[in-house]
């Protein structure tokens, strides 16, 4: 039921959107800063705020009824303070400025922190929310100093991420009313590949033969790699190649030094995505070995490097890869 | 849990609660009053060790045995009474389920609800003050409810800065609407009884001891304006009540009989001194007025006796008009049947004090000196006071002989008694008597501590006369009024204490005037400066409409003044003047110009102000491009330089 009305909604809003983008939440990418004015700003009372009204009519009701004037004077003074929260509330959203907004790290699957700047504020802003996808955070904002908040966003594949739209709400100080804004910030961020757990051990000439026995196909994980066009015909390894029922050649690189190649051609046999994973669960296993490794990709070959600077290139060239039509 | 409230925020609620709750304490059955901060501090105490709501299991039970206990004590659970405790008990209740910012703010809005409904049981302005300290607590409830707030320190100190700031905000608005709110002339649903709240007030009947409630209760009864500002002198002020004629041995009553009849006729002999009268609810129909009232108000009449009595029960503060005659006659005539009434005694009550009449009357003594032979007794060994002993079957009898002891009511009903057994008609009248003169505010309060009784005797030739036996025992309880004759502390007469007793007063008696007493007739002279003298419901609500715009303007300019107002940069603005200047000179400036090459083509149009135009342009160009922040001063000479420039004409 509540699965069918969420359908409903999403395709009320979805259809509102594209025929009324003045009225609705749609907006354009739009570059920082952004600064909330009135003319973005919106108000509606919320679920509490109108039985709230509806008590203050009582109220007010019973108090004429009685003739009770201090009763009524109360209930005025209690009224018009709702009143004031409204614009209250409004001032804490009014002017709210965006400045930056980046992310840090995170692979597929986890929640990317996303980082909000917001400039100076020379008051106090209480009651704020965020959100970002389906997450939703408090902030408030001291006043005199621009603040940082970190707020999660789901992700679910790597790549390239926008926030999509963000909602800033708030119902203070009251709960009356909810005031809100939309924002669609021109920022996206990089979302590394889901890594492989567990995956197997570095393709190292150097493991013990225990590991390599271990990892059982140490000829397709290490050495090996698919047939190119280019490689000449002596370094065919006929003997795989007939397991696997194509060409495999012995890589002449990785064989010839002791620098640690991570090759996505190496990988033969995996699925693209298998193999992305894989690499990445291996940039990080180098990484965390303090190795210096190189990350060969179809179109482009990363390093030989170490340290956080080459992890990360590594990691964003993986997760930039084109996805693989379905 | 999402909206989960913390221990802060959830304790401020709970504290709302209790102090709501506690608003309504004066007609709260015991169990209740024990019971609702048990249940809460319980509560709070258990929320402490561990979070969540108390079991469905004990909730439900508890709200039913709750319903019932109303009911059976009240008989109903609707009506004001029930209701309010009904509505405190369920408020209680209610925070045992209360874990959600959503059912705490449910609950704090029926908290306000409750709040409010206890100024139908208490109106004045210190309750209605304490109403409303009671809502910014429940205020900052509310405000505590919000998911982040910026004060980590101190935050209920914030919560309940705000709260007051949004009920001072509120103000304006909140006296507007007050004003121009319609009232009902007559009530939509009941009627507008307040009575059964118990209130002290003069009773109809009268036997020893009676009083003392309200002897001793120091609120105030009424407050008299007096057209001439000064008021008679306190020997002098009797207000009268109620006439008692009936006795039976132990109580005075007003008897049913003969309460319809016309008024016994006065006569005047002074000019009638006329003034005004706020009397305070007391649920009864008596009103007090200055010894002899010449014409009744309007929805009062008089009754046989004189009594003024109004249409309605004064269950609110309400306000009459009277005039009053300090030298009169009363009644020149008395008829048989009135006589016989003014005589009667209970048989077999009272024998020495029958007895003792007799002596009088065989001694042939005139009226005048039976009456003086009374008060000479009373003068001669009894003693005034609050507590006296209890009196036996043979109350007369008692008093006059043996205890000697007691206040206004056993002296008036002795005297009476004495009188009438002595062949004199006599009654007993209650009233209040003195008062106190409050200067700040230029008007006599009446407590009902100045409660009294005294005689009227009938004499041939001079009608009813007023005889005050309580005077002959205690003459500081008429000279001095009700506050010295009870043996208050000295502390409590101090002149300083008195003064702020008067002030308070004044501003207790403006409240009434200026809000209780606020009614739909007032409210049709509210517009007459705005040229709409009867001003009907519809003028009412479109005069609220007005006011309710001007305000929501000035509210929005408020909300917006730093968008309204931004602070223009000095430099863009002296630079802007420049290009103005320069258009006059016939140089327009082109949207994808910089400043040097505006500054080649000024050259080359106006040779003429080269030497003015070129450093200015190089000066903002510096100003602008040099630095991140210019330095103000080099910006304020910039700014004077482009105020003096002048393009020079061709000659």
């Amino acid at each position: 039921m509540t699965a069918t009305l969420a359908a409903i909604r999403t395709r009320m809003l979805a259809l509102a959107e594209r025929r009324l983008p003045a009225l609705t939440r749609l907006r354009q990418a739009e570059r920082l800063p952004v600064r909330l004015d009135r003319r973005r700003i919106y108000v509606l009372p919320t679920g509490f705020g109108l039985l709230f009204a509806l008590l203050l009519f009582v109220m007010l009701l019973g108090a004429l009824n009685y003739a009770n004037n201090p009763a009524l004077l109360l209930t005025c003074v209690l009224a018009a303070a709702c009143g004031a929260s409204l614009f209250v509330g409004f001032r804490a959203m009014n002017g709210l400025a965006l400045t930056r907004i980046d992310a840090g790290e995170c692979h597929a699957g986890e929640s990317l922190p996303v980082h909000l700047r917001f400039a100076e504020s020379a008051r106090v802003r209480a009651g704020l929310r965020l959100r970002i996808g389906d997450t939703e955070t408090a902030f408030a904002l001291p006043a005199g100093s621009g603040i940082s908040i970190d707020a999660p966003l789901a992700t679910t594949r790597r790549g390239r991420l926008g926030t999509g739209r963000i909602r800033f709400s708030t119902e203070f100080p009251l709960g009356l009313f909810r005031i809100w804004s939309w924002l669609h910030p021109d920022a996206s961020f990089i979302v590394y590949p889901e890594v492989e757990t567990p995956a197997p051990p570095l393709p190292d000439a150097s493991l013990s033969d225990d590991a390599l026995a271990r990892a059982g196909t140490v000829e397709e994980s290490g050495g090996l790699r698919d047939y190119r066009l280019t490689d000449p015909p002596r370094q065919i390894a006929w003997k795989p190649s007939a397991r696997h029922d194509k060409l495999l050649v012995r890589d002449v690189e990785r064989a010839g030094s002791d620098a640690l190649v991570l090759d996505y051609y190496a990988l033969a046999g995996l699925d693209r995505e298998t193999r992305i994973r894989r690499l990445a669960a291996w940039v990080i296993a180098a990484d965390a070995a303090q190795r210096e490794y190189t990350l060969r990709l179809p179109d482009e070959t990363i390093g030989p490097g170490a340290g956080s600077t080459q992890r990360r290139a590594s990691l964003r060239a993986l997760a930039l890869l084109p996805f693989a039509h379905a | 849990m999402r909206d989960a409230i913390g221990r802060h925020a959830f304790e401020l609620t709970a504290a709302a609660i209790a102090i709501v709750i506690a608003t309504h304490a004066a007609h709260l059955p015991a169990w209740l009053l024990i019971g609702t901060p048990a249940l809460i501090l319980a509560r709070v105490a258990m929320r402490r060790r561990r979070e969540g709501a108390v079991p469905m299991i004990v909730r439900v039970p508890a709200a039913i045995v709750l319903l019932v206990a109303v009911a059976t004590q009240y008989g109903t659970v609707f009506g004001r009474e029930p209701g309010s405790v009904l509505g405190c008990g369920l408020l209680a209740l209610k925070l045992l389920e209360t874990e959600r910012a959503r059912d705490a703010r449910v609950a704090l809005g029926f908290a306000a609800f409750v709040l409010i409904s206890a100024l139908l049981f208490v109106q004045d302005l210190a309750f209605t003050l304490a109403a409303a300290l009671a809502l910014v607590v429940l205020l900052a409830a509310l405000i505590s409810l919000q998911p982040a707030s910026a004060a980590a320190t101190r935050p209920l100190r914030t919560e309940l800065r705000l709260g007051a700031a949004l009920l001072v905000c509120g103000l304006p608005l909140a006296a507007v609407a007050f004003a121009l709110v319609p009232r009902l002339a007559s009530p939509l649903w009941g009627t507008r009884d307040n009575s059964g709240l118990g209130r002290t007030g003069l009773s109809d009947t009268m036997e020893p001891g009676a009083m003392t409630e309200l002897l001793i209760d120091d609120s105030p009864a009424f407050r008299v304006r007096f057209d001439d500002a000064a008021a008679p002198p306190r020997q002098a002020r009797y207000f009268r009540s109620i006439v008692l004629r009936d006795f039976d041995g132990a109580t005075w009553t007003r008897g049913r009989r003969g309460t319809f009849l016309r008024a016994e006729p006065a006569v005047s002999e002074a000019a009638p001194i006329g003034y005004s009268i706020v009397i305070e609810p007391t649920d009864r129909r008596w009103l007090p007025a200055l010894d002899l009232p010449i014409d009744a108000p309007r929805g009062a009449h008089f009754t046989a006796t004189r009594e003024l009595v109004a249409d309605t029960p004064v269950t609110e503060p309400r306000e009459y008009r009277v005039r009053s005659s300090l030298d009169h006659r009363l009644s020149d005539r008395l008829d048989p049947q009135e006589r016989s009434r003014a005589l009667a005694l209970p048989a077999g009550f009272d024998p020495k004090t029958h007895a003792l009449a007799e002596s009088w009357r065989s001694q042939r003594l005139d009226d005048d000196a039976i009456v003086r032979a009374a008060l000479e007794m009373f003068r001669g060994s009894f003693t005034y006071t609050l507590n006296p002993p209890l009196l036996g079957r043979d109350s007369i009898d008692d008093f006059l002989f043996s205890t000697q002891k007691g206040f206004c009511e056993h002296f008036a009903s002795a005297f009476v008694v004495l009188m009438r057994a002595a062949g004199i008609p006599a009654r007993v009248v209650t009233g209040f008597q003195g008062g106190t003169w409050n200067a700040a505010g230029g008007y006599l309060l009446v407590r009902n501590s100045d409660a009294h009784a005294w005689a009227e005797i009938w004499m041939p030739g001079r009608g009813w006369v007023r005889v005050d036996p309580t005077a002959a025992v205690s003459p500081a309880r008429i000279e001095l009024g009700a506050a010295a004759a009870n043996d208050n502390p000295a502390w409590s007469q101090a002149p300083w204490l008195r003064a702020i007793r008067d002030r308070l007063d004044l501003v207790d008696g403006l409240w009434t005037r200026a809000i209780i007493r606020f009614d739909a007739l007032r409210q049709k002279g509210m517009l007459t400066p705005f040229g709409v003298p009867e001003a009907n419901p519809g003028d009412l609500l479109l005069a609220l409409a007005a006011a309710l715009a001007v305000i929501l303007v000035l509210a929005t300019a408020w909300a917006m003044r730093d968008v309204l107002a931004p602070r223009a940069d000095p430099l863009d603005a002296a630079w802007q003047q420049l290009r103005r200047r320069l258009v006059h000179a016939g140089v327009e400036p082109r949207t994808s110009e910089g400043p040097l090459d505006l500054l080649s083509r000024a050259r080359t149009a106006i040779p003429a102000s080269d030497a003015a135009i070129s450093p200015l342009v190089q000066d903002y160009v510096a100003l602008r491009y040099g630095s991140v922040e210019p330095a103000p001063e080099r910006v304020r000479a910039f700014t004077r330089a482009v105020r003096n420039f002048r393009v020079a004409r061709p000659v």
